[in-house]
Parts: structure tokens; sequence; C-alpha cells
């Protein structure tokens, strides 16, 4: 099938090509890191991990957001989505690559990193989520290949496959809950130290996510023939929907403790990210931005005329995406580390080395995005697969367009 | 040849099980322990701490000058700015024993600063959380790294509830003087995590830590199992607190308030 990754339009060639300058521009920062190690970063004693670990973390929620089309399909026989979970699983191989590559780029000693499989060390949740990670991306390397090689040669999709399938629904789950106990088991670090960050880490994983897939299956629709089933549309929002609003539930059931409890290991993180401590407000307007933008997704989502309306749905998308990256990407990092263990300040700030190191692993992600997406478009169009019909609908939307009729938010045509 | 077949099968299973099984035959014949000759001289204990008596040592300078010697034993780089590497450092009541703030606190108590460095806690977290056992906890209860197996992942810096831990952003051997390094010790390279080790290295051949060399009885050094060691007998006598008690760590250094 990867023949089918070469054959591209003039565009897409151009894409790339773009994606590997940008790859080719951060790797030069990153032969400047190797060469003369973290200190080109902006970390330091007190703040010790910074915008490499807070985009793996955010991307684990990347990772795991699939599950939320192939869980359905697969678990409620939800048919809709049938056409989409192939997506669902690269978008994940993708992240999955993006979060190992964003581990190997902050790690001091990349030469030893094996040592954490020769030296293995169970009690060290560092070692699990190795396991989890490259687990999840063989299993869906896997799944999604054998699925779409069943797909063009049109077979069934093979029996000895759904113990995998299976196994890789849950272990969506875990990826995501053992990144993190990477946070919530360190006894000094207050704002991770409880117990529902891992429940929290998976809604905002299931809002982001989805929301991530959409956004990206919506230009994958302006460059090829594929279109995505209305309903299967309509439903991931609504799980998009209460999966953010889960997450601010649990936000503010943190905000309740640490404040009604009155214990100021558990306030003071809160109020340095959101109101400033000992004369430090570095975060104060980020993370009130993220505050505004959740509001705002959150009402754009609940509001079915809001929700359903299309033009306004990635934009919708794009507000919520942005809210829960300040949160997680930013500022759950920061909060952790501050205030450091002498309860001071210690304020951090990515360097653009820094940034641009970063911009590599997206653009690497986003290659392997092009590709992998690239090959189950063509796989999809080969079989004439939810494919766009000209009134606008997808082949999947129970639309006879013989009326020539244009639909817009509702398939029309019926009526006509 | 299926019989020649089967015999070679049973032949390469005993080979693979006595490979298995000889070095560890071979530890046994040596005792269990490393072939490493261990000298006569070496003091060891079954959990060794520190008791630091802040009423005579409180001073910015007498705990840098301590730093100091601590520092040059150990090329410590020296690097200013938040991407310092230290030991051994000075700080102030609030910083060093939060949580057991007090807005009254006796003048005398506030105005001291404190000896900082890793508590060689009984309960480490950053030995529970280092993912390649680069940091272990020896039998004496210290708790060292490996710095040729540390990938600097910084776990253990995220880990340790004390900031106690160091990690080498840079090239070390930059912000050493080279001509005055201590050739009885290691330098790092880049990319390692480092801290207080309580001196292995000088327990090994019979000395005692450097700070509490250079401390001028000041800081007391012993074996906690002991009843009748040094340290034991000043905890019964003074009255001593711990940073963060409540992190669970069971810290190995004990501040004379
Ligand atoms: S003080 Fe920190 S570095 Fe030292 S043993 Fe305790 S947790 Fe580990
Ligand atoms: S930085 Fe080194 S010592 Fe610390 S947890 Fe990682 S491997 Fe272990």
């Amino acid at each position: 099938m990867l023949e089918i990754a070469l054959k591209g339009s003039k565009r897409y060639y151009g894409w790339i090509a773009f994606l590997l300058v940008l790859i080719a521009i951060g790797s030069m920062a990153w032969l400047d890191q190797i060469v003369n190690g973290l200190k080109i970063t902006g970390m330091g004693r007190d703040v010790s991990w910074g915008f490499y670990i807070s985009q793996f973390t955010y991307l684990v929620g990347l990772a795991a957001s699939g599950v939320m089309i192939v869980l359905p399909n697969y678990f409620h026989n939800y048919k809709p989505n049938k056409h989409m979970v192939i997506f669902g699983e690269f978008m994940a191989i993708a992240a999955c690559i993006m979060c190992l590559l964003f581990i190997v780029v902050d790690i001091g000693q990349p030469t030893r990193m094996l040592n954490v499989i020769l030296h293995a060390t169970p009690n060290s949740i560092l070692f699990w989520d190795m396991i989890v990670l490259n687990g999840y991306l063989g299993l869906n390397l896997l799944v999604g290949w054998v699925c779409l090689q069943a797909d063009r040669a049109r077979l069934p999709h093979p029996k000895w496959l759904k113990p995998f399938i299976y196994t890789s629904i849950i272990w969506a789950f875990s990826i995501h809950t053992v990144t993190a106990f990477l946070y919530q088991g360190l006894p000094g670090r207050h704002y991770w130290l409880t117990a529902i960050l891992a429940a929290r880490f998976l809604a905002s994983a299931f809002c982001s996510g989805p929301a991530i897939l959409l956004l990206v299956m919506m230009a994958t629709e302006k460059f090829t023939t594929f279109k995505m089933p209305r309903k299967a549309v309509t439903t991931l929002v609504k799980i998009i929907m209460y999966a953010m609003c889960v997450n601010m539930f649990f936000f503010g059931l943190e905000v309740f403790t640490a404040f009604y409890s009155n214990m100021p290991g558990h306030m003071h993180p809160l109020v340095y990210l959101f109101a400033g401590y000992h004369g430090h407000t570095e975060l104060v307007g980020l993370m009130w931005t993220f505050i505004a933008l959740a509001a705002v997704s959150i009402t754009l989502l609940v509001t079915p005329k809001l929700r359903n309306n299309l033009k306004l749905l990635p934009w919708t998308l794009g507000i919520l995406v942005i809210a829960t990256w300040i949160d997680k990407g930013l500022g759950l990092l920061i909060g952790g580390f501050n205030p450091t263990p002498f309860h001071t300040i210690t304020p951090y700030w990515p360097t653009a080395k820094e940034l641009l190191v970063s911009m590599m692993v997206y653009a690497i992600g986003a290659l392997v995005v092009t590709i992998l997406f690239k090959i189950a478009t063509g796989v999809k169009e080969e079989l004439g697969q939810s494919q766009a019909m000209a009134c606008g609908c997808s082949t999947e939307d129970e639309c006879d367009c013989t009326h020539g009729c244009v639909c817009t938010e509702e398939c029309t045509c019926k009526e006509a | 040849m299926k019989n020649n077949r089967r015999s070679f099968i049973k032949l390469a299973g005993i080979a693979a099980a006595g490979l298995a099984i000889a070095p560890k035959a071979m530890a046994a014949a040596m005792g269990g322990s490393a072939p490493i000759k261990e000298d006569p001289k070496g003091i060891t204990a079954k959990q060794w701490a520190m008791v630091i008596d802040t009423t005579r040592l409180n001073t910015a300078q007498g705990i840098e000058k301590l730093a100091k010697v601590c520092h040059s034993v150990h090329n410590v780089p020296f690097i200013e700015g938040k991407q310092e590497v230290k030991w051994l450092w000075p700080d102030i009541y609030e910083h060093s024993f939060t949580e057991q703030e007090n807005p009254y606190l006796a003048d005398a108590v506030k105005k001291r600063q404190y000896a900082l460095l890793c508590n060689h806690c009984q309960n480490p977290p950053c030995v529970r959380v280092c993912p390649t056992k680069a940091t272990y906890k020896r039998p004496d209860g210290i708790v060292d790294m490996d710095y040729h197996r540390c990938i600097g992942c910084r776990y253990c810096m995220a880990g340790c509830p004390y900031g106690s831990r160091s990690f080498n952003w840079g090239e070390p051997r930059d912000h050493l003087d080279l001509a005055a390094l201590n050739k009885e010790y290691p330098t790092r390279m880049r990319g390692v995590v480092e801290k207080c080790n309580f001196c292995v290295e000088r327990l090994a051949v019979g000395k005692l830590p450097a700070c509490v060399e250079a401390s001028n009885g000041a800081i007391h050094f012993g074996d906690l199992n002991d009843p009748n060691s040094e340290v034991r007998a000043v905890l019964r006598e003074r009255f001593t607190i711990r940073r963060k008690p409540s992190a669970g760590t069971e810290p190995s250094v004990y501040y004379i308030i």
C-alpha cells in the first residue's frame, strides 16, 4: 500500500517538502543541543522538565483519543464510525511517534536510552510508560495496517485481529493513566499529587484529541475526495462536548478541594498560576485565557444550534484545542514545579531553540500523518467509501442526490 | 537422526542452564560480593545519618566554607544562575523548613542559615522513580548514583521533595579548574544528575565526610541504627527537626534547633 503515498499531486509534494524544510531547520537546533547539551533550553535546577515533557504529555492524550472513534465502532457497533476508524488509529501512530521523540530530545544521555530496558526497573513509572507507549504504537500499526490491507483487497478483517483490537481499546486508557501516574505519585509536587489527575488527563484527552483529529480531517477533506459521514462528525462533537465539560468539572473539583480545605500546599500552585505568587505573575494572563477560551468553547458546544453549525465548528474546536493546550501543555508542568521545594518561584519559559526542536518533532508528526492519511484516503477512494458527493454530503450519508440540491448542515435532498 | 537431534537439544538446554547459573555460582564462591578488595580501614553502618547543630553552624559564610570543601573534593562545577550544580548550600529557615513555619519564630532561629544537602532518605522517592537504578540505595543507607548509567531523564529531580539534585545541563568540565581537580574522584559528563553522596568514597577508606571533618564538630555523623553511636547520643539529648516530615521520606539528616 505504501506506493499510494508516492503518487501525489504537486501540492502534496510541496507540502511534504515544506515539512522537510521545517524538520531540517529544527534539526539544526537539535544538533546544537546534542553538541552543547540541554543548557540551550530554558530549564534549570528548579524547573527541570519543560516544554518537551509537557508536549509529550499533551500528545499522549492525542494518541489515546483515537479510541473515541474506535470504541463506539467495536463495542457499540456504531457503524457511522466505520470509515473513520483507520484515521483514529493512524493519528495514534503519529502521536506515539511524537511522544517518543519528545522523550528522546528531553533526556540528557540519549545514547544510553536502552538502559531503561537493559536495567529494567519496574518500580519506576517511566519504565511502564515506555512499555505502554511502545505497545500502543505497535498495536495501532498492526491493527491499522492489517485492516486497511484487508479493506483494499475487499476481504473481511481477519478474525485473529479481534483480540488485538479489543486490547488496543483498553490499552488506550492505560497509556494516559500511566502518564498521569508519572506525575501524580510524587510526594513533593502538590499540583500533581491528586488522585483525579489521571481522570482529568483522560477527560482532557478525550476532548482535545478528537478535536485535533476532526480539524485534521477537515483539512484532509479539502485536498482529497474523502468526506466524513455527517453522523460520525456530530457524534464525535457530542463526545468532545461531554469530555470538555467533564474536564472542566474535574478542574473545578481541584479548585474546591484546594481552597475550601485551605491547605497551603494545594493552594499555592493555583495561586501562582492564576493570581501570581511572591510577585511572579508570568502565567496569570495565559491561565485566564485558558479559562476564558474553555468557557467560550463549552458555550459553543452545548448550544445545539452552534454545535451543529459546521461553519463554526473548526473555530469551536480550535478554541478548545488552545484552551486545553494552555492547561495541560504548559500550566500543568510549570505549576507542578512552582512553588519550588523551597517555596520560591523560578519562572520558566522555553527558549527559541527549545521551540525549534519541538517544531522539528511536530513536523515529523505532521509528515507521518500526511503519509498515513494519504494512504488511507487513497484506499477509501479506490473503494468508493465515504466519498464526497456534489451536494456536499458523504456517500455514507443516506442522501441520494438526484435532486441537484445543495446540502449544507443537514441532508435536504429527501425533503426536496 | 531424530535421536541425535533430541540429544543435541538436551545438551543445548543444559549448556544454557549452565550459562545462566554460572555467574551466580561464581558469585556464591566469592562470598556474594563484587570482586573489589575492601579497604580494611573502611567504616560501615546500617544507616548513616547526620545531625547538624544549627546553634553552631548557622552563617552563610560558615556553610559556604564547607560547601567549598565538598565541591572541590567532588569536582562539582561552579555555574551561576538557574542551571547551577550544588551538593551543599545555605538557605534561610522559611526555604529550608517549609510547612514548619511560624510567624513569630524566635529571632535567633529566624536569623540563622541552614546547611542543606541530600537527606539520604530511608524511603527515597528519587530511587523509587529512577528507571535505570542509576540512583540506588546502598546497604549502609546512603543514596548513591552511578553517573555512567544515568540517562538524564531527570525524573529523580521531579521526585525529590527537597530540591537536592542538580543536572549537568552543559559540559561540567568547562566550569572546573582542571589544574585543581581532585584526582581521587571522577568528574561528570554532561547530561547526568548529581548530588551529595555522604562521601561514600571517603567512608570506604575510613575517613569521615569532608563537611563533617571541616565543621569543627558542628556536624555529627554516625550510624542511626546503633544506639551507642554519636548521632544517637546527640539525638537523645537535643531537640531536632527534619525537613518536610509529611513527605514520608524519613530523612537521615537532622537539625538541632
Ligand atoms: S533528599 Fe532527595 S535526592 Fe536525597 S535521598 Fe531524599 S529524595 Fe533522594
Ligand atoms: S536522571 Fe539519571 S538518576 Fe535521575 S531518574 Fe533519570 S536515570 Fe535515574
